[in-house]
């Protein structure tokens, strides 16, 4: 049987709920995606450096984090300010369970993602029964207090020694170097965006969405708020932990800086400039801003040579830390809505040329 | 003729860009004029009032087409900042005191469009109209009873001298002795003041009886305007604004048949 | 007992910094329901603009105070200026999100011109400023720091309280439609509110300049201190505010003086979630009356 290919329509003609709620509203869009995905498994058969690997794979795991923030952020309202120390205590988690228990990786991602949204709890339902932003404030306490749990509690973190990950076996096959990693990392964003966007058109997706817009209403409609909020917020949690296991197994060894809060406010930075509320956002966030880091480092890289600012000492992490900012303020000003709206409006251009609209 | 006081030509409202509240509403008010605006849940008289004093702006409202002309000077769309200096002062519907100042503070509050004035002759004036207020003037607002906010924020509106107060259902959730007492209060504002009142109500009686013209809204339109007794004795108002028959009887509940007779103006 | 007086004093007088940096941000959150992340970084300002002041320009003690307080006070005028005004009507969280960017936007600045290290002011407060409390002595920058304090808390105390702007204020922060209904300018009255969080929280930062040296990393962390601060004290209290400092202030100095100084800088935040547990509307704070 042969189907008919559906184009856009002009406008909105949806007939049913189940057509508002089918992800593509064209079976070109959902052809594009697949195309898009064959296209990116083919990436390490191109005469690339592994550096570029390399910064993809930053990226994935990135964008896995990101899309859990989204959840939380975008779709509930929530701001956490914890997200960087929630995926240090996945990554710690992960690396726990693979040194101590030896056990493998396909168990210890999810564990990872499990404790971190556990502990994630011990902040989330305090905050969760207040309305208003209570969370976020819940949350900046997580980020302190787990940054000092991870460096003081030495028998299990190791301090400030750090751990150092054994390869991960999957299959008879040790992963190692970039471009296994690559088909880990991601396959697994694949699925993890999958189950995002499919949660979004569940009930809970639809709750959290009621409770972002209006949380009184949303209240009003019989949907339990304090729930789904802490809900959410362990979803958003398991996320982080699960790309930090991952993050972990990637670098072989971690230590307990990384996951300060300048980390917490780059995956806001990415959930804001990729666009709030939108999963496919999420990702452009996450390039982004991983692309213009490693901008800025061939930036300084380059400077660095150059005498006069070796000799005014400047660094890296600060010029990392204003453009973050600067890039924060600019699309709250210009573009709330972020890359994916951009996105949206250059597509729709396309689509509709050469009329306006 | 006589210089309008104010003058609406046919304005349409939008809120958000899409939801249409106003439909071409004209109306003129003379300086010394109680006028009432009378209609319905939903009719469109809050709208009519923000509009003029702009409080339209910070909920997403626009005057689309049309003009509201005060004293000459076009108003429509200003910020509130600047109308309220030019003496239109709206007093919200449902009291919205300040809770956590004072009565006292909450009257101060209303001297915001000449900041740096002396004010000590406007409260003492206030305390002449609302005697009961001058008893608490340190008591929060928060604590006061529905009767004594309503007094307290018509005071707040006479503080900032207007030329043009607007009362948004004063009436509203009170008993009625004091319903008649603060009417009483508006109409002495009127005369020794010589302010001009727009008095939005739900309580159609008691409005035209003070009232010297009123306007009917229904569904962001005038439908119906007159002198005060004109009003009044329109069957159709007696009918389903005053709660009479046409013989000017009471009518008890069980006769009411809204079917029976049709709205002339729709 | 001689140390626990020591502590003790100590705790006191950081907590009334905390307390006072605390009010403003209260203050911004009272007028316009913004929770400043960008808090930590204002104080992070007033101490380089003292420290500018002071080493740079030269200008005696007083006068670099004054213009210390001048310049946070400008910062906190441009900072509504040029990015809250537009964000007017847009979503809280916005709003919020803009300050986090601020924040990182002014670390990284302040980061990129001073670098990491610490900074000293010279040493100007008389040796005579200090005050022997039966067996303790207490150190001129605790003096002076309760002297400061204390002036503004008076001085904004008043201003609140009697002058019209100072009550204008509270009306927007009380209804913010009947103020404008009244003529209020609201909009000005964010500008000030801004103002002058920024320049309390640039008194907070010359203070705590003077007590442990300068340093970017330091302020913008002891400026995220007022969440703790705040959620103790009750978000819209400011008396709240000043108390739930005076209490972090002490905690903080007896946990580092007692238990372990490493443990001194997270402890206001374990009790912050313990407060979020238990009380959490904080000890002073008022719970909304919520009318639908």
């Amino acid at each position: 049987m042969m189907k008919k290919f559906q184009l856009h329509p002009c406008g909105n003609y949806n007939e049913s709920y189940n057509s508002e709620l089918t992800i593509y509203s064209t079976d070109f869009g959902r052809i594009g995606v697949v195309v898009g995905i064959l296209l990116l498994f083919l990436v390490p058969f191109l005469p690339i450096s592994p550096y570029i690997i390399y910064v993809m794979n930053l990226t994935g795991i990135a964008a896995i984090s990101v899309v859990g923030l989204n959840l939380l952020t975008g779709f509930t309202g929530q701001i956490s300010l914890g997200h960087g120390a929630f995926f240090g205590v996945g990554a710690y988690a992960g690396a726990i369970l693979a040194t101590r228990l030896n056990l493998p990786i396909f168990i210890t991602l999810p564990a990872a993602g499990l404790i971190t949204a556990g502990v994630g709890m011990i902040f989330g339902v305090p905050s969760g029964r207040l309305k208003g932003l209570y969370l976020t404030i819940a949350t900046l306490a997580g980020q302190f207090i787990i940054e000092y749990v991870l460096v003081h509690w030495e028998y299990m973190t190791k301090g400030t020694m750090g751990i150092t990950l054994p390869m991960p076996k999957l299959g008879g096959f040790t992963l190692m170097g970039d471009v296994p990693f690559f088909y880990l990392i991601f396959p697994l964003l694949i699925l993890m965006t999958w189950i995002a966007v499919n949660i979004i058109r569940t009930r809970f997706g639809r709750a959290w969405i009621a409770i972002r817009d209006n949380d009184r209403a949303a209240e009003g409609m019989g949907i339990p708020i304090f729930p789904y909020k802490v809900f959410a917020f362990a979803v958003s949690s398991f996320y982080a932990g699960f790309a930090g296991a991952l993050w972990a197994y990637y670098m072989g060894s971690i230590t307990t800086e990384p996951f300060n809060l300048s980390l917490s406010v780059e995956y806001l930075a990415m959930v804001i400039i990729g666009g709030m509320g939108s999963i496919s956002g999420s990702i452009f966030g996450a390039v982004f801003i991983t692309a213009l880091n490693e901008l800025l480092r061939l930036m300084t890289d380059t400077l660095m040579n150059s005498a006069i600012v070796t000799q005014l000492g400047l660094s890296l992490a600060p010029l990392r830390e204003f453009f973050y900012g600067v890039a924060i303020v600019l699309f709250i000003l210009f573009e709330p809505r972020g890359l994916a709206e951009l996105w949206r409006i250059v597509r729709s251009n396309f689509r509709l040329w050469p009329f306006p609209y | 003729m006589e210089q309008k006081l104010l003058q609406i030509n046919n304005i349409s409202v939008v809120y958000s860009d899409v939801i249409q509240v106003l439909k071409g509403v004209s109306l003129s008010v003379e300086k010394g004029q109680i006028v009432s605006l009378l209609g319905s849940n939903g009719a469109g008289k809050t709208t009519t009032l923000k509009a003029i004093s702009g409080l339209l702006k910070p909920e997403n409202g626009m005057v689309t087409e049309g003009a509201i002309v005060y004293k000459g000077l076009p108003m429509h769309n200003k910020s509130p900042e600047e109308i309220t200096r030019h003496g239109i002062i709206q007093v919200l519907e449902g009291r919205q005191p300040f809770k956590y100042l004072s009565i006292e503070e909450n009257l101060r509050v209303g001297t915001a469009t000449r900041a740096g004035k002396p004010y000590q002759e406007d409260l003492d004036k206030v305390y002449k109209y609302f005697p009961q207020l001058s008893n608490m003037r340190k008591k929060l607002a928060g604590y006061c009873s529905g009767g004594e906010l309503q007094m307290l924020v018509i005071g707040r509106g006479l503080m900032a001298h207007p030329e043009l107060l607007m009362l948004d259902e004063p009436s509203l959730g009170l008993a009625p002795i004091l319903v008649r007492e603060i009417f009483d209060i508006i109409r002495r504002i009127n005369e020794d003041e010589g302010t001009t009142i727009i008095l939005v109500e739900q309580n159609a009686k008691m409005a035209l009886k003070i009232a010297t013209y009123g306007y009917v809204m229904e569904n962001g339109k005038i439908v119906m305007e007159g002198p005060a007794e004109e009003v009044r004795e329109n069957p159709d108002i007696k009918e389903f604004y005053l709660g009479m028959s046409v013989s000017g009887d009471a009518k008890s509940y069980d006769e009411v048949k809204s079917y029976r007779r049709r709205k002339r103006w729709l | 007992m001689d140390f626990f007086m020591q502590l003790l004093i100590g705790g006191l007088s950081v907590g009334f910094v905390y307390g006072l940096s605390a009010m403003g941000f209260v203050m911004i959150f009272k007028s316009s329901s913004v929770l400043n992340f960008a808090h930590g970084e204002l104080l992070a300002l007033g101490g380089y603009f003292f420290l500018i002041f002071i080493t740079i320009v030269k200008l005696p003690v007083i006068l670099a105070f004054i213009f210390t307080l001048l310049a946070c006070f400008i910062t906190g005028i441009l900072i509504e200026r040029v990015f809250l005004r537009s964000l007017i009507g847009e979503k809280l969280i916005f709003v919020i999100m803009l300050t986090v960017g601020l924040a990182a936007m002014f670390k990284g600045l302040l980061l990129l011109i001073f670098g990491g290290n610490l900074y000293t002011y010279p040493d100007f407060l008389p040796a005579a400023m200090g005050i022997q409390l039966g067996v303790v002595q207490v150190p001129p920058v605790y003096v002076a720091t309760f002297g400061i304090g204390i002036f503004f808390l008076v001085l904004f105390g008043l201003f609140f309280k009697f002058s019209s702007q100072g009550i204008y204020m509270r009306s927007v922060a009380d209804n913010q439609r009947a103020s404008l209904s009244l003529g209020v300018n609201v909009r000005r009255v964010f500008a000030l509110s801004w103002a002058i969080a920024a320049l309390v929280a640039g008194m907070s930062g010359v203070v705590l300049g003077i007590i442990n040296g300068v340093n970017v990393h330091d302020l913008s962390a002891l400026g995220l201190k007022v969440f703790p601060v705040i959620i103790l004290g009750g978000l819209d209290s400011i008396g709240g505010a000043i108390v739930g400092g005076l209490i972090i202030g002490i905690l903080e100095t007896f946990t580092g003086g007692y238990i372990s100084p490493s443990l001194r800088d997270v402890i206001p935040y374990i009790i912050l979630v313990f407060i979020l547990l238990v009380k959490p509307y904080g000890l002073f704070g008022l719970k909304e009356i919520e009318r639908v």
